[in-house]
């Protein structure tokens, strides 16, 4: 796939790759071997049935290729572009073993996007039942769709005044442009979901007022990952220190990027920290690089090849001058008037190998300096707190994520999935959990009636 | 979207706005706030309830950034675009029966339903009331009904003592002795308050009102730094006992985005030119 020229790029927010043309999709359609036993079927998170939506591609039946993917994963268009395909499907393609992998993110984008401009007809008999979603992230997006489909009357409830979740104020506009989140979200507006903004479960409306006032059979809580994790470091909460969040909701969100047509500032100066190793990671560099910083340092704690961050990301952030600084640990903030100017790292090396199979970070007690004007923290979300705050009877566990069992959390009726169960982890796990979890929604609701 | 249906000028820098918003309402307990922004390329900004009916809240608005002023440009029958709440913590009551309530300028907004709500609890409350100048002096007669003792200073004299805040406090607490003070308005105010009760083994609760996005936990720019722990005012505060606050830290992070401010400023005037 062409991409846009690094030296461009890095002065504007437009997508990277730039998508293929049908001949391309078709060229790489072609490479597919169709094999008996696909690999990359069950490497997907969600099933969907890759060697028949290429042999469809293959076939020129677009529309045919949309609903075989569609069937499985209501985002094709988001997922083609941020799932971490080398982990999954691609990684486990047999032509990788000697050549490269069929680029199936690629053509399920191509795939995704014909659907976004065509008109599927779906029938819904509607079942005069009312079920709420808390969050309008993939996880609610996909429970809604799920549901709406049985025939619900769905309401989907968000805290912010946009809609998406992570995919709104998270994910940068050059690697998903809004425009695309929109589309998917007007599609099941179209269906009849409702979304009500400015909605905080818990404290605009309660759990109990979802059912007893709002009359609604069951609940999914899909409220992802919000809270950010701290370094817990000296001096972290300096002016200029900038959690991810922070930093990517002022640009994603409140469009800073466009100051002062937008009026939510922004500042990053010409030296800017980036703290941490995964996706939030690089999609913080890679936004403070197109803000017009000079020089962008990603510090992590481990090596290159341990970056949990989606292996294209790495690579666009590489060919747009983001510095990687491995094996490098903040300990500390140095400021000047509670404003930054500098990181102490310390240097680390590898240890043997953790719980997560890779390589323990050791101190070294030897540190190093280095003069910044910003830093952003990108070490990892957790559940955000609001919703087990205030619903007293809500399970959560030590990290504050939903305990369920079936998705059925600790309150009958109430159901839950994504990123607050699972803590910080992919678009499409989120979107499998709001999928699935519809199902024993939906079998609750009905036991229930009969 | 939510219709301003009610807007009184305070003074010449504050007003005081009622917009429709049921749901808040219903749920809303004294100390809690309200995040707003007053059309698509706005900011948003956090805003403390002062008063409730069952349809509507109202906000006590200091025209004092771009974004403030420009609610304040909205008029009775106007939209506000977004308003989302009730956001932050209810304020907790002590079980006292005599607390110093301090408010500097607009602080008085928020300090009113917490005042209120000692009020209905029997508590005697003397009152420290202190602006600028008499024109900035807001609620006094909304005051006046649920105080015991009111002290208004001004920095210029022009009504009450001339001076600040503080110098009114040293010479009340010569005289008297209080059981909890509560102190709202610039951080630089409450700093020294704090500092000053402190020294007379008086507890301070004052209300943080830091830079917020989301208001939700989400994004972390509301954090404080008391005592040696990091709090996020939207979901923790916004009030909090004031004794180990860092006020300093809180005021660089407060002034952070001044010259970007000052560009939004100059918008202003062109636009209103
Ligand atoms: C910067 C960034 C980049 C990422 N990049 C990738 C990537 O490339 N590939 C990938 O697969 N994954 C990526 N992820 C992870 C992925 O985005 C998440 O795993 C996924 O979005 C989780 O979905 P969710 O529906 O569980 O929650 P979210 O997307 O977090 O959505 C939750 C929504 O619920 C709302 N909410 C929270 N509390 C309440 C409440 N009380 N009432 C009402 N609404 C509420 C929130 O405002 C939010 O909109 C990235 C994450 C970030 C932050
Ligand atoms: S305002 Fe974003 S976390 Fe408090």
């Amino acid at each position: 796939m062409h991409n846009q020229s690094p030296s461009k790029r890095i002065h504007n927010f437009d997508e990277v790759p730039l998508g293929y043309t049908k001949d391309q999709a078709l060229l790489e359609a072609s490479r597919c071997l169709d094999c008996k036993n696909p690999l990359c079927v069950p490497a997907c998170p969600v099933a969907v049935q890759i060697p028949e939506f290429i042999k469809a591609i293959k076939e020129e039946d677009m529309e045919k290729g949309y609903k075989i993917i569609y069937q499985d994963n209501v985002l094709p268009s988001i997922c083609g572009r941020v799932c971490p395909q080398e982990k999954q499907c691609e990684g486990a393609c047999i032509l990788g073993k000697k050549h490269s992998p069929i680029a199936i993110g690629a053509l399920e984008r191509y795939v995704g996007d014909f659907g976004l401009s065509s008109q599927q007809e779906i029938t819904i008999t509607d079942n005069h039942q009312k079920i709420a979603i808390v969050g309008s992230g993939p996880a609610g997006l996909s429970n809604a769709y799920s549901m709406r489909k049985l025939g619900y009357n769905v309401t989907i409830y968000e805290a912010l005044h946009d809609f998406g979740g992570v995919l709104q104020y998270g994910i940068p506009e050059f690697r998903l442009p809004k425009a695309i989140v929109k589309q998917e979200i007007d599609k099941l507006k179209t269906l009849g979901v409702h979304f009500e903004k400015n909605s905080v479960i818990g404290k605009t409306i309660t759990i109990d007022q979802l059912f007893n006032e709002k009359d609604n059979q069951a609940i999914f809580i899909g409220s992802g990952a919000g809270l950010p994790r701290a370094l817990n470091v000296p001096g972290e909460n300096f002016s200029g220190v900038y959690y991810a969040n922070e930093f990517l909701t002022r640009v994603n969100l409140m469009k800073s990027n466009d100051f002062p047509h937008h009026t939510t500032p922004i500042k990053v100066g010409n030296n800017v920290a980036v703290i941490g190793g995964g996706n939030v990671a690089m999609d913080a560099a890679r936004t403070a690089k197109r803000l017009g910083a000079k020089n962008v340092f990603i510090l992590y704690r481990r090596d290159m090849t341990s970056l949990p961050a989606r292996k294209e990301e790495i690579s666009h952030a590489e060919e747009e001058g983001i510095d990687f600084r491995l094996l490098l640990n903040p300990v500390a903030f140095k400021g000047n008037n509670y404003i930054v100017n500098q990181v102490v790292c310390e240097t680390m090396k590898l240890g043997e190998k953790d719980a997560s199979g890779r390589h323990r970070p050791i101190g070294t007690k030897t540190y190093q300096t280095i003069d910044i004007d910003s830093a952003i923290v990108s070490i990892g979300q957790s559940p955000n707190p609001i919703l087990s705050r205030t619903t007293k009877q809500l399970e959560t566990d030590q990290w504050g994520r939903i305990v369920t069992h079936d998705y059925q959390t600790s309150i009958p009726g109430v159901f839950a999935g994504g990123d607050v169960v699972s803590g910080a982890a992919t678009v499409i796990l989120a979107m499998g959990a709001g999928k699935d979890a519809s199902i024993y929604m939906n079998q609750y609701i009905q036991e229930k009636r009969s | 979207m939510a219709k301003i249906i009610h807007k009184e000028a305070l003074n010449h820098t504050t007003d005081l706005i009622e917009i429709e918003a049921q749901e808040i309402a219903k749920n809303y307990q004294p100390g809690q706030f309200v995040i707003v922004r007053a059309n698509q390329y706005a900011e948003r900004i956090p805003l403390t309830v002062v008063k409730t009916t069952k349809k509507t809240i109202t906000l006590i608005v200091q025209k004092v950034g771009y974004s403030t002023k420009e609610i304040g440009h909205l008029t009775i029958g106007d939209d506000v675009l977004d308003v989302v709440g009730p956001l932050g913590n209810a304020i907790e009551i002590h079980d006292i029966k005599h607390v110093l309530a301090v408010a500097g300028g607009v602080g008085a907004a928020p300090l009113y339903p917490q005042l209120y709500a000692y009020h209905q609890k029997g508590i005697t409350i003397t009152l420290v009331l202190g602006a600028k100048s008499d024109s900035y002096l807001i609620l006094e007669d909304a005051f006046k009904a649920i105080c015991d003792h009111i002290y208004i200073t001004t920095d210029d004299g022009s009504k009450g003592l001339k001076g600040f805040v503080t110098d009114q406090i040293k010479a009340l607490l010569d005289e008297n002795t209080y059981d909890h003070a509560i102190a709202i308005g610039p951080l630089v105010m409450m700093k020294h308050v704090v500092a000053l009760n402190k020294k007379h083994q008086l507890h301070t609760d004052v209300s943080l009102n830091p830079i917020m996005i989301d208001g939700t936990g989400m994004c972390g720019n509301c954090r404080v730094t008391i005592g040696n722990e990091t709090y996020f005012a939207c979901i923790d505060g916004p009030d909090f006992l004031g004794d180990n606050v860092d006020f300093d830290e809180l005021i660089a992070r407060q002034n952070y985005y001044q010259d970007e401010e000052h560009i939004c400023r100059l918008k202003l005037v062109n636009e209103d030119e």
